[in-house]
């Protein structure tokens, strides 16, 4: 694959946070070191295992392929391999994966001297996910609460473990959660829209037949301040991105880790306290 | 000086400081009871000290005393019994001694009979007393596919008071605003019996009174113009069905997978039990309750003027198999389990403190017409394949 050619100037030598030299080099574009090698091994596992179950499953549509995690009467232990054992083992290399994923982003950083704002990012994610399938099951006791892995039956199991607490739109979690998800679409088109509009002016004012110069930040921030009195600026709006996205995973992992472990009844049972404020009550 | 800012995040916290230590929040472990196949999501999780706190509370009393089924009849010895003349002199006398323990242990006998001559009927509670058993007689031979062989007795809702805890009337409050801006359809205010969701506040007056029906599903992926249901008789079926789960502590998914709610094939049996209690719990209202009206002061009645009717929720009372499922029914095998004389008097001419004795009618009522005849599940789709499992 080809190089640009500044490429080369950020390839530099060090910032390994394990295995020193070993793995510091680059494969065409693709850093490798210690936990490429380690997040190659468990993708490559666990997909070979995903295939696996698929194979001693009843189907090969690719929408109904579900790898099961145990039965409740598991409890923590560990399954025979057909019988959600094969669950536990891929839940293993998704997460040996991911950490190795974001730690891998960690690396690069260290390498080029900036932030480590992507992999603090990713870990949100990561986080939202071992929330799911391994926080979630040891509070409640048994793995076989973890999600199922299939495109649709991980659907079908968000539905139901809703429907669980008889109507999650009342989770207060789930309502900060879905009001972050939406705000940061929001400010993300936003955004966007803001950028394309400067970067495509159309045709210029006074001479139709030339396009118009490109137009700069301070034009974004007047178009924000005219509209509703406030640009949070250029640097801003990419912090506030951040904050809303990280917010809206972090409040999807609190609405479901607090459904079962912290509340076993409906949702709307947990407005009591708003019924029982003294105000009206 | 500009205080919006704290104004509005003092206020903020304190509201969120009362959403936590205002509710009944859990701690692990919890139980968790698996409903469905591994990995589908079809689990009831339970916190252990209020299952605890419910199984406390939902024991079953002793029977006053082994009754002597032998000797004469109680109908030959007292005047006036006229469904409970079959038992014995000692059967009757113990089924006495437990439905006051059941109803009223505080006013005792009194609380039916004239203290004077407990054979006349001018206490209206007696008389209500009496529909009473024949409703329960009832229910343990005509409702045998809601109830079992468990069946029930008065105790099952009353637990010692005379108005069960859990009854319902029509839900007024807040009284709507005049005109045009009043209407609601009965939402966004607190359904007290749709588990306190913004739901139609009186969903069960539609489907536990009324014969409203409760199926909104389409059966297609996307909307063919045929089924008329829209969102607002969905929410109506859903405030049945939320207050259906609070009443027995359970969640949808005790009787269904969410992917497919209305597909039998895909629901767990108890879809069928339920399927049932929802007709029981309907013919209850309307054969044995509404009739009683006459007879009940406006102290006995809901705020809109109508009598207390039945529910899941008083049976039940928060657990799956009400008194989960240990049977009171064999100590009073004789004087509940079957229906002996089913007519019924005419309430309107009853006055209360006068009326001596009333007298059913003479030929046998029906005392339902919705019980449910052999095979007629079978209408149902797969219900009756289901329940024979």
């Amino acid at each position: 694959m080809a190089l640009l050619s500044f490429e080369r100037k950020y390839r530099v030598r060090g910032g390994t946070l394990i295995g020193g030299d070993l793995f510091d080099f680059w494969v065409g574009p693709f850093y490798v070191g210690f936990f490429g090698v380690v997040g190659l091994f468990f993708i490559i596992t666990g997909t070979a295992l995903v295939v696996y179950g698929a194979a001693i499953g009843p189907t090969w549509n690719i929408w109904r392929i579900s790898i099961a995690p145990p039965d409740l009467s598991y409890g923590l232990a560990l399954a025979p391999l057909k019988e959600g054992g094969l669950w536990q083992i891929i839940t293993v290399c998704a997460i040996g994966s991911f950490v190795s994923w974001a730690l891998r982003e960690v690396e690069i950083c260290r390498k080029l001297g900036i932030g480590y704002h992507v992999p603090f990012a990713f870990a949100f994610a990561i986080f939202a996910y071992v929330t799911l399938v391994v926080i979630r099951p040891l509070l409640l006791g048994a793995w076989g609460h973890g999600f199922p892995y299939g495109i649709f039956s991980h659907l079908d199991w968000v539905s139901n473990v809703g429907y669980q607490y008889l109507h999650f739109h009342y989770n207060p979690a789930h309502m900060i959660a879905v009001t972050f998800f939406f705000t940061t679409t929001l400010a993300l088109s936003l955004h966007g829209g803001l950028i394309l509009s400067a970067a495509n002016p159309g045709r210029d004012r006074t001479d139709p037949s030339k396009q118009a110069e490109m137009k700069t930040p301070e034009y974004e921030d007047t178009f924000f301040r005219d509209t509703i009195g406030y640009s949070i600026g250029t640097l801003g709006i990419h912090r506030l991105g951040l904050v809303l996205a990280l917010n809206a995973g972090f409040w999807s992992a609190v609405c479901i880790v607090i459904s079962g472990p912290f509340w076993n009844q409906g949702w709307p049972q947990w407005w009591s306290w708003w019924l029982n404020l003294p105000f009206w009550s | 000086m500009n205080l919006w800012l704290p104004m509005a995040a003092g206020a903020g916290a304190l509201l969120a400081v009362a959403s936590f230590v205002g509710t009944d929040w859990d701690l692990p472990p919890v139980d968790t009871e698996q409903v469905g196949y591994r990995g589908t999501g079809m689990y009831k999780t339970r916190d252990r000290e209020k299952e605890a706190a419910l199984k406390a509370a939902n024991v079953v009393p002793e029977a006053p005393w082994e009754a002597d089924p032998e000797g004469d009849r109680a109908g030959d010895i007292y005047e006036n019994v006229q469904v409970l003349g079959h038992l014995s002199d000692d059967q009757f006398n113990q089924f006495m001694a437990a439905i006051t323990e059941w109803i009223a242990p505080e006013e005792g006998c009194v609380y039916c009979h004239n203290a004077e001559n407990f054979a006349t009927d001018d206490v209206y509670q007696k008389v209500v007393s009496r529909r009473m058993i024949q409703m329960t007689q009832a229910i343990n031979e005509d409702w045998t596919p809601h109830v079992q062989q468990v069946g029930v007795t008065c105790y099952t809702c009353h637990r010692g008071q005379a108005i069960p805890a859990n009854v319902w009337s029509r839900d007024t409050s807040p009284t709507p605003a005049p005109g045009m801006a009043g209407y609601r359809a009965g939402q966004n205010v607190v359904a007290k019996y749709g588990g306190n969701s913004a739901l139609p506040q009186n969903a069960l007056e539609d489907y536990l009174l009324e014969d409203k029906a409760i199926r909104v599903h389409s059966n297609t992926a996307l909307p063919t113009g045929t089924n008329p249901a829209g969102t607002k008789e969905t929410e109506n079926t859903w405030s049945l069905m939320m207050h259906m789960s609070e009443s027995l502590g359970a969640n949808c998914t005790t009787c269904h997978n969410s992917r497919a709610f209305n597909d039998w094939d895909q629901s767990p049996p108890q879809r069928v039990s339920a399927w049932h209690g929802i007709r029981m719990s309907r013919a209850l209202n309307n054969d044995y309750l509404v009739g009683l009206a006459p007879l009940f002061p406006d102290s006995r009645k809901g705020p809109a003027g109508d009598v207390y009717k039945v529910s899941c929720a008083t049976c039940h009372n928060g657990v799956q198999k009400p008194l989960y499922g240990v049977s009171m029914l064999e100590d009073y095998v004789d004087a509940l389990s079957r229906k002996t004389q089913t007519g019924v008097p005419d309430y309107s001419t009853y006055v209360p403190g006068e009326t001596l004795t009333l007298e059913p009618a003479p030929d046998a009522g029906t005392t339902s017409s919705l019980v449910p005849a052999q095979g007629q599940a079978a209408g149902e789709r797969n219900v009756a394949a289901v329940a024979g499992q």
